[in-house]
């Protein structure tokens, strides 16, 4: 039942973005569609919670390859993912009810809308390799469109195709990885690939491909460099698509290969994960922290969050290879937590971007301050985005980052020398890049809502309508729930984790005063709600007390600053300089910083100027280098189409001959 | 019965941190000034100018908003919250369970968010200084923490501080690993708290400075609340090195109150022993430049993680 409901949900949503095409006359299309949008996703999120009665439902319908049919299944995992993304999905809807009828050219959103959401759910409820092929590829290619949107711009356009490159060679990844666990016979659905015997090479390769495949859409360092392009150029509530949802559609391509296809794991299986990991968690927060992009910002975050799910989910390997079944789960259910923590957070703060791009049509934060007195309502819960994402207590970001630090305490108990080198440089990186994290929000909040305005754009900015603000409360309160009682989201992840690690946390609910404690309460235990009551009580005492015996007088007077008394805006901290001492510190681990002051001379009349030169190592030692041999490839193949008709015979001949020598062999 | 004799166990905790807090600073202040041969004011001066600052009237700037009236209390809650959670003169009290080491930690780290974005609320060039270097300073003394927590808990098994003091009291050994952590906690409490060589807390008007800078626009009851959680915080991290590695008197929450009597005497003791080699310590040091304080904060965090490793690497053998 819950799988046919969600079957028809995901056709629905097809029909909806044929829809948008048919009625494009209709005003009040954008309208229409996201209603619509936001009903199916809610009845999505239904059949991802309704009790399924069996444990696995499952079904193959005759569609697609003739001799293959589409399979589809839901168990705890996708049910999981299925609740995150229509949670994401139905957030950005309702958000675009508002939002979206600011778009200029609806068309090039609409129907690619629909068809994106309708995408990431099938990938998830996919249950062949090609069924779950087709439904990846079909939400590669339709974000693609939506990147495209405002194609006008030339950034956009460059966005795009790097988008598109990158994706494809995910997909082609995917393709490979598939093919080798499909093995000759090409049993493809995954019940017979789950099954077989896989020997030693394919796994390692396997494993390889898929975190090549699915790290390049999460935004795996290397592979991210398509990510703050794409996703930023989207529309707002796209771009909270992008990143917090399908992002996770990739982690969880990953966990269904990793954790499910590809059988018990090995203890090597997890040094990809946690290094890679640790690395897109280093330079995610680092870039996130030297942009004035605020969506850019977003989308670098976003890096090194995939980072810290990725290093979770590397340490449930490495337990789990041990046999170590209940640390394995508190590493897994850590991961899964911050999976449900990221797509409720960056959605909000995505929505609080579009916000603001709306009401002040700036995205830079260096032309922005003092949103704070002309966007009060969406500065407030932009802020608690920033504290959820900053992982402070008590909201929900620093449950499941407390989580993951459990999960590392355990780790000097295995056995394997490569992973006790490995943990703590691990766990060095989550603790900078947690702490990065947190100077990186302090910055773009404070540049952009606080202080007073740089331009008059900033000064004008206004709220933005209800749907808008309502669908953003809705998430801060989501988050705050997700943060006070963390042990809700545990005890529903747990059989998650009993069915994909073989063990779960101990059930949380059944603790007093509804702590958390993943081991045992001697060894760890956190109470978000207690600590919330506590911080609340301490301050209204204070005040009361302070109110009552001292004093409650205040009074407005210009500012003091030590007596300066020039009081442009321009005299502010600005984005950059507040970034530069992390730039001048930690820059050279990510990124050559150049700083150049060309000071005039006594006398001389032009202004003193300093530039800043930032590049990106990744990019110049890798990407560069890579696209210089694709291109002289390219040129010296170039002989190939100028040659006359009897070398083009020749030349197919010797290519068969070749190939069938090849298959003798 | 014991539920309120543990309630009361831990609401004298919370006043005891607050009482002591203000007089620490005196102290620490009455000791520098004596070691440079000066009269100082008495230990009782900083609770003197606390009462007076809350009776005065606030003067707020004309833009401030409302994080920035909102900042001061929820600074003073979540440090005065972490201080009170860490075991002062007795282990395992009525709550101490709700936050372990990491989340006191993040806590302070809570704290800090507001107080550097309270910083730029107003849009001057002072408050942005500080608020951006405090970033920088916490984005590096942050991770040291952490790894000073990973080594304690790894050797004791547990982030819960009480249990981790009644760990290190049953078994008093010397050990590396914990003798490098505790340099890396020493750096890293001078750092987080101000203090000399990092910052220097007794300067207005310099280019150099950070806490200050950050709270220079406060007045009134607002610069009351943050000065007594600058205390609370001070006081926080001398507990902490106390109550982790000389975690000597500490009574146990069920033991009687001539314990608790014991382990007060011993809090105020170690409380006294610490100002008083903070007061040495700062008046034998100059102040660093402002770029040298990343590679002062680096060496903790390179310690920390030092010590993480070897006890990884001891752990096996």
């Amino acid at each position: 039942m819950p799988l046919y409901l969600a079957l028809t949900c995901v056709s629905a949503l097809l029909a909806v973005s044929v829809y948008a095409i048919v009625d494009r006359q209709n005003r009040a299309i954008s309208r229409n569609v996201y209603r619509l949008c936001l009903g199916l996703c809610g009845a999505l999120f239904l059949a991802a919670v309704m009790p399924r009665g069996a444990h696995v439902v499952s079904a193959a319908l005759p569609l697609g390859l003739p001799w293959i049919g589409m399979h589809f299944r839901i168990d705890v995992l996708s049910a999981f993912f299925l609740a995150v993304v229509n949670l994401g999905g139905a957030a950005a809807s309702a958000y675009a009810i508002g939002y979206g009828a600011h778009e200029k050219e609806p068309m090039r959103v609409l129907p690619f809308y629909a068809a994106f959401i309708a995408g990431m759910n099938a990938v998830v409820l996919a249950d062949d390799a090609f069924t779950f092929l087709v439904a990846w590829e079909f939400m590669s290619l339709a974000s693609w469109a939506l990147v495209l949107t405002h194609h006008h711009e030339e950034e956009n356009r460059h966005a795009g195709f790097v988008y598109l490159l990158m994706a494809s060679f995910g997909g082609f990844a995917l393709l490979m990885a598939f093919g080798v666990l499909g093995g000759v016979g090409g049993a493809y659905d995954f019940a017979t690939i789950r099954e077989s015997t896989k020997e030693g090479w394919k796994t390692g390769l396997v494993l390889a491909l898929a975190l090549v495949g699915m790290g390049s859409k999460a935004g795996l360092a290397p592979l991210h460099i398509w990510l703050p392009l794409a996703h930023p150029a989207a529309p707002s509530h796209v771009s909270a698509l992008m990143s917090g949802v399908m992002t996770k559609v990739a982690v969880y391509g990953f966990i269904r290969v990793v954790f499910d296809l590809l059988g018990p794991p090995a203890f090597w299986w997890s040094i990809e994960p946690m290094s890679f990991g640790a690395a897109s968690a280093l330079v995610g927060v680092l870039f996130a922290t030297i942009q004035s992009d605020l969506k850019k910002l977003l989308a670098y975050s976003t890096i090194e969050n995939i980072g810290v799910i990725f290093i979770a989910l590397g340490l449930a390997l490495a337990f789990k290879a041990n046999g170590m079944a209940l640390p394995a789960a508190l590493a897994f259910t850590a991961a899964l937590f911050h999976v449900f923590n990221h797509s409720l957070f960056k959605s909000l703060l995505f929505f609080g971007a579009g916000a603001v791009l709306h009401g002040s049509g700036e995205r830079s934060i260096e032309r922005l301050g003092g949103l704070i007195h002309s966007m009060p309502k969406t500065a407030f819960l932009f802020l608690g985005g920033c504290v959820a994402i900053a992982a402070l207590p008590p909201l929900n970001g620093f449950a499941s980052e407390w989580l993951v630090f459990q999960a590392i305490l355990l780790s000097p108990a295995l056995p394997q020398w490569t992973i006790k080198l490995l943990v703590p440089a691990v766990g060095v990186a989550l603790a900078l890049s947690a702490a990065l994290g947190a100077g990186c929000y302090i910055r773009a909040y404070g540049v952009a809502f606080l202080g007073r305005p740089r331009s008059e754009a900033a000064r004008a900015a206004h709220d933005p309508d209800r749907w808008s603000l309502g669908t953003m409360a809705v998430l801060l309160t989501l988050c705050l729930i997700a943060g006070l009682l963390p042990s809700l989201l545990i005890d529903t992840i747990s059989p998650v984790a009993r069915d994909f690690v073989g063990d779960r946390m101990p059930t949380q609910a059944e603790l007093s005063w509804l702590s958390i404690a993943p081991i045992a309460e001697s060894r760890s235990s956190y109470n978000g709600l207690l600590v919330f009551v506590f911080i609340l009580f301490s301050a209204y005492s204070a005040r009361w007390v302070i109110h009552r015996f001292g004093s409650a007088r205040s009074r407005r007077g210009p500012a003091w600053d030590c007596g300066y008394i020039v009081r442009s805006p321009t005299t502010q901290y600005t984005g950059s300089s507040f970034a530069q001492p992390i730039r001048r510190t930690l820059g050279v681990m990510a990124f050559s910083v150049r700083e150049r002051l060309d000071m005039p001379a006594p006398g001389d009349m032009r202004p003193a100027r300093l530039t800043v030169e930032i590049k990106d190592r990744i990019y110049d030692y890798l990407y560069a280098p890579l696209t210089r041999a694709v291109a002289s490839c390219a040129t010296g193949l170039n002989v190939l189409s100028l040659l006359t008709i009897q070398q083009y015979l020749s030349l197919v001949f010797a290519a068969l001959v070749f190939l069938l020598i090849l298959v003798a062999i | 019965m014991t539920f309120l004799f543990g309630l009361m166990a831990q609401s004298i905790q919370m006043l005891l941190v607050l009482a002591l807090a203000p007089l620490l600073i005196g102290l620490l202040r009455k000791l520098k000034a004596r070691l440079l041969r000066r009269e100082g004011p008495p230990i009782i001066q900083p609770w003197r100018d606390l009462l007076r600052l809350l009776r005065k009237e606030v003067v707020l700037a004309e833009n401030a908003s409302w994080l920035y009236r909102a900042a001061p209390y929820l600074i003073f809650a979540m440090t005065w919250v972490a201080a009170s959670l860490v075991p002062t003169f007795a282990t395992g009290l009525m709550f101490s369970w709700s936050a372990d080491l990491i989340a006191i930690i993040a806590l302070l780290g809570s704290a800090r968010f507001f107080l550097a974005l309270a910083g730029m609320d107003i849009g001057t060039s002072f408050g942005g200084i500080g608020s951006s270097r405090e970033a920088m300073f916490g984005s590096l003394a942050e991770p040291a923490t952490i790894m000073i927590v990973f080594t304690v808990s790894f050797i004791a098994g547990t982030t819960q501080l009480s249990e981790i003091a009644a760990y290190m009291v049953a078994n008093l050994e010397l050990r590396a690993s914990v003798g490098m952590a505790l340099v890396a906690l020493l750096i890293v409490a001078v750092a987080e708290n101000g203090r000399v060589p990092v910052d220097n807390p007794a300067t207005h008007l310099e280019l150099t400075m950070v806490h200050e800078a950050m709270v220079l626009e406060y007045s009134g009851r607002y610069l009351a609340l943050i000065e007594i959680a600058a205390a609370l915080k001070l006081l926080l991290y001398i507990s902490l090195i106390a109550c982790v590695f000389f975690p000597v008197g500490l009574a146990s929450h069920d033991a009687g109150p001539k314990a608790m009597a014991i382990g007060l005497g011993a809090y105020v003791l170690k409380l006294a022993i610490g100002g008083g080699m903070l007061a040495l310590f700062e008046t034998s040091r100059a102040k660093m430049r402002v770029f040298r304080v990343p590679d002062f904060l680096g060496a903790g965090l390179m310690l920390g993680l030092l010590a993480t490793l070897l006890v990884f690497v001891t752990r096996s053998l």
